[in-house]
């Protein structure tokens, strides 16, 4: 069993979309047998939280070269794309 | 599983056939009628303007119906709740994931929140909402609150 890996989930205001997305990738990603970390923060917020997190999924516009994998996707708000988004993430968090 | 929408949206807040001129407009006519309902502080209405200037909400849809789910920071919130309206012709506003691109946006859902935890049942009935090309469309087509609340709970 590797180390279980930590997502920070982000939006305008940290509260909102965020929270939707990160229930629905939780159960989803749970399906396919991955748990892991997740963490909220505001966008103006995600360089300041980046250390250990290894993979960053937004709803919003993130700083360019943050270090670290980032998927800015509205997939799980509009339900368009979101086997495609899914299977990035776990792409990310099966590394 | 979430409730449905009616569950949340006050239908003293739902407006049908909006005539705005833009984004901002919609905006503002959505928040007086949250703030008359108690729903928000008078500080509610510049806050998700200047939110929505900041950190657009339009979500693109694949439709010639977008939708816009405009927000703010929760201090500016006394309880949660939804306005929606529908547009009798389509405004502009920006893209959540690419401000640079604009969307043709005819259904504007209003959110009050102040607590993750009590919304994301909301926020998610939202989302299935929207998910629903014919819902959307059957909204549009709604003359009255009485559809509206047919169709949503």
């Amino acid at each position: 069993m590797t180390k279980q890996k930590t997502v920070l989930f982000a939006c305008g205001t940290g509260i909102a979309t965020s929270t939707v997305v990160a229930h629905a990738v939780e159960d989803a990603l749970k399906e396919r047998g991955i748990t892991f970390h997740s963490r909220q923060c505001k966008a103006t917020e995600v360089a300041g939280q980046i250390d250990d997190v290894d993979l960053v999924v937004s709803t919003t516009q993130l700083p360019k070269d943050l270090g670290k994998p980032v998927i800015t996707t509205l997939a799980f708000l509009t339900g368009i794309g979101k086997a495609e988004a899914l299977d990035k993430i776990e792409a990310v968090l099966r590394r | 599983m979430a409730k449905a929408l009616m569950n949340y949206l006050d239908p003293g807040a739902i407006i049908l056939g909006v005539e705005a001129g833009n984004d901002q407009d919609v905006i503002r006519i959505l928040s007086d009628r949250l703030h008359s309902l108690g729903y928000v502080k008078p500080s509610f209405a510049a806050a998700v303007l200047a939110r929505e200037a900041a950190l657009p909400t339009g979500l693109p849809l694949g439709l010639d119906n977008n939708v816009a789910i405009p927000h703010t920071d929760p201090e500016h919130v006394l309880k949660p709740g939804l306005a929606m309206a529908t547009l009798c012709r389509p405004v502009a506003f920006c893209n959540m994931e690419d401000p640079e691109e604009r969307l043709q946006v005819s259904v504007v859902f209003l959110m009050a929140l102040n607590d993750k935890d009590q919304q994301i049942e909301m926020l998610q009935e939202i989302a299935l909402t929207i998910q629903s090309a014919d819902t959307i469309t059957a909204l549009m087509q709604s003359n009255s609150v009485e559809d509206v609340t047919r169709l949503l709970a």
